[in-house]
């Protein structure tokens, strides 16, 4: 995927303006926030599962190449093909080359941040195949031509109203007055225009949620059951997925499949959770004949052995977006690459450069709820931390700010000097706010001035006061 | 989320008003008072109502005279060089006192939190960082988990109040019940809780005037949820938040007044409230 992380500042002025997507974005208290909140009120060992599956995940990563190999191993016994993708391109061309060795003209696809991450769709697209999106929301954002802007709800950014006009639009062999006005009206349509797309299809894509080394199977999680179609009425299978996705075995897989959808949506499970392990076997009534696995680097094992870590122990929940408020603020799109929200705040330099990303770990109060929610507790604030020491080590942050910053730090440095300053500022500001107690402009300060009153100083500051008593007493 | 450390009360001084004020017994605990860089140029009120209250619950108060910020505008702007040597100074400055007691989470979780991971690799301070971080409290939390405090008398708030759990004190500190224990204590007072309480308010330091527009969007959402509480003021143990919500209240006109939960407890919010005008 193209990235435009660089212009967030323009990006979030203007989601700031929309308010449609200011009421879109009010849906995430009562859909995610709550219902999480009540779903992991019921499992009293909730805390105990979260630190499982940090070691879990903590000992597969330290072990990353023997389980891969292991699932490797795993896939072929069972009749499949593992494909090694060190770069998007590379993984782009192996997707490619299997849909071309099939004479594939039509691929449905199940929902897969990967693809979004290596830019699959265009890449296909351009040698003449037609990728299908089938999941409902990665359906209306592929007729909007537009990126996902949540990585577990893609149309999180719209209303119904938005979904209807644009089926109105792209459904032109349906009746032109017939209603959509309700969701059921537009999941018959979407459901009614995908089974021929499906029963069509030659090659359907997938992603994968975990890779199970033990038995060489991939596991999708879904709730509409797009994927299940996706990947079992075409020929052929592909899984796109990442190296960070593996597991040791499938036990461990139900220890973070009990997080996954609590953290998400709420829910205990999925509606569906798919398990693929092969091709379709002789006696098998369905399956592909052809079952593929593209496992992509890009850039992760680079970030293995490093500071930042623990950001590839993410199981893409979205439970940290669900809870930020500057994504809440801002949604998705302001973000400008395919994870956004304090996980892409984490991973986002790692994976596309700090210099383009850099304004996604500073753009946080740091508040903490993100850590507080991820169930496979990353700490998200200290990696976006160490992101604003890599820039201001390397002088990517404003010149303008970083002389402020260290004449403020000298100063500091010298109390009596401080003091001095402090007490005239105190003093200076009480008198500019005296008759309201509260200034409503401030030279160099429109920052804070711009959208609030700045509270006047009681006057005299706390350590001159303090002075003062204890000279009197 | 760290979990309050247990810390066995110590009977003798478990309310406070048993305790006269002012006079410091010599087996009284020492503690060192992090006034905070905010509260000395904006409220020194609070850092009276800090000292009142911990000498209250049988301590010696002293306020180290090398003292100005705890270092986070450099520390979360990536400035370590700058932060390291402002820590360096708090930590030589505090290392003495048998607590130090902060009336902000925030900064208290500066130095509890990151002082020892920011001196960390130096092996000469490393060890006086984690010692003062073990002393470290945030003002409320240390009247009520290390002093036992349940309570002030003889104090009286006659006000519908609302309480905002600010960030760095309700997740880096688990403080949550103490200020509310506290605050059932004050006569006439009653508290509302307001929505989302947990949610930041969009101060966040450099980060209000580096991201203003996602700031505002913030600290507007979080001044209509306290609206809609009715309540006539906004309690809160941080004054960065404070001031954030102060003047995002009086900007949008909304009658709500805003303080900082020491001076309630303390009985010294006879003061203008935060941003409002001397009375004549």
């Amino acid at each position: 995927m193209q990235t435009t992380a660089h212009a967030f500042v323009e990006h979030s002025r203007a989601a700031l303006a929309d308010e449609q997507l200011r009421r879109a974005l009010l849906n995430m208290k009562p859909g995610f926030q709550d219902r999480r909140a009540q779903s992991v009120a019921r499992l009293p060992e909730w805390e105990d599962l979260r630190d499982q599956a940090r070691a879990l995940k903590d000992h597969t990563l330290a072990h990353m190449d023997v389980y891969l190999e292991r699932f490797e191993a795993r896939v072929l016994e069972s009749g499949g093909h593992v494909h090694w993708a060190r770069t998007a391109e590379e993984a782009c061309a192996a997707v490619h080359g299997i849909c071309q060795a099939v004479g594939a003209h039509t691929v449905t696809k199940g929902k897969s941040m990967v693809a979004e991450e290596i830019g699959l769709n265009p890449y296909l697209e351009a040698r003449g195949l037609v990728p299908v999106e089938t999941d409902l929301g990665e359906y209306i954002i592929q007729l909007r031509h537009e990126p996902p802007s949540h990585i577990i709800a893609p149309a999180l950014h719209l209303n119904k109203e938005q979904i209807a006009d644009d089926f109105h639009r792209a459904h032109t062999q349906f009746a032109a007055e017939r209603s959509l006005a309700e969701p059921r009206a537009l999941c018959d349509e979407a459901r009614l225009v995908l089974r021929q797309k499906f029963l069509a299809a030659d090659v359907g894509i997938t992603g994968a949620n975990f890779l199970i080394a033990e038995t060489g199977s991939t596991v999708i999680v879904t709730n509409e059951g797009n994927g299940d179609l996706t990947q079992t009425l075409p020929r052929v299978h592909v899984v796109v997925t990442s190296i960070d996705k593996v597991v040791p075995t499938l036990e461990d897989a139900t220890l973070i499949l009990r997080l996954l959808a609590r953290s998400a949506t709420g829910q205990e499970q999925s509606a569906y959770t798919t398990f693929s392990t092969g091709p379709k076997r002789p006696g098998d009534l369905d399956g592909p004949e052809a079952f593929h696995v593209v496992i992509v680097d890009n850039g992760r094992s680079a970030i293995l052995g490093t500071e930042v870590q623990d950001v590839l122990r993410c199981i893409r929940c979205g439970a940290c977006i669900n809870h930020c408020p500057i994504y809440a603020a801002v949604g998705g799109h302001a973000y400008g690459w395919v994870v956004p929200g304090p996980i892409g705040a984490a991973l986002d330099p790692a994976m596309i450069g700090l210099a383009e990303a850099h304004h996604l770990p500073n753009a946080s109060t740091f508040c903490g709820r993100c850590e507080s929610v991820c169930p496979m507790k990353i700490p998200l604030p200290r990696i976006m931390r160490h992101w604003r020491d890599r820039e201001f080590e390397a002088g990517l942050s404003p010149a303008a700010q970083r002389r402020g910053l260290r004449l403020w730090a000298w100063a500091v440095r010298r109390p009596r000097l401080y003091r001095l300053g402090a007490g005239v500022a105190a003093a200076t500001l009480r008198l500019l706010g005296r008759r309201r107690g509260r200034l409503t402009r401030l030279p160099l300060a429109g920052g804070w001035t711009d959208w609030r009153d700045l509270p006047a100083p009681e006057g005299e500051t706390f350590h001159r006061r303090y002075a003062r008593h204890k000279r009197a007493a | 989320m760290t979990a309050p450390r247990a810390v066995p009360p110590d009977p003798a001084v478990r309310t406070a008003p048993d305790m006269p004020s002012g006079a410091p017994d010599a087996a009284a605990p020492r503690v060192g008072l992090f006034v905070t860089c905010l509260v000395d140029l904006f409220r020194p009120t609070v850092g009276f109502a800090a000292l009142k209250l911990v000498e209250d619950a049988g301590c010696r108060v002293a306020v180290p005279d090398v003292q100005v910020c705890c270092g986070q505008p450099a520390y979360n702007s990536g400035d370590r060089a700058d932060a390291a040597a402002i820590a360096r100074q708090v930590v030589a400055a505090f290392e003495d006192v048998d607590y130090v007691v902060v009336p902000s989470g925030s900064c208290a979780g500066m130095l509890r939190e990151h002082y020892p991971r920011l001196l960390g690799d130096d092996p000469a301070w490393a060890p006086r960082a984690h010692h003062v971080a073990a002393r470290t409290w945030e003002l409320v939390s240390f009247l009520t988990d290390v002093r036992g405090v349940t309570g002030v008398t003889g104090v009286a708030f006659a006000e519908t109040v609302t309480y905002h759990d600010s960030c760095s004190g309700l997740r880096e500190l688990g403080i949550r019940d103490q200020p509310r224990r506290l605050l059932a204590s004050v006569a006439g007072l009653e508290l509302v809780e307001v929505a989302d309480a947990e949610v930041c308010c969009g101060f966040g330091g450099t980060f209000c005037v580096k991201y203003p527009e996602i700031s505002n969007r913030m600290v507007a959402e979080k001044a209509a949820a306290i609206t809609a509480t009715g309540a006539g003021t906004v309690l809160a143990g941080d004054l960065g938040c404070l001031l954030n919500i102060a003047g995002k209240l009086s900007r949008e006109g909304c009658a709500c007044r805003a303080r900082h939960v020491a001076e309630v407890l303390a009985g010294m919010a006879d003061v203008p409230a935060i941003g409002e005008p001397a009375r004549r």
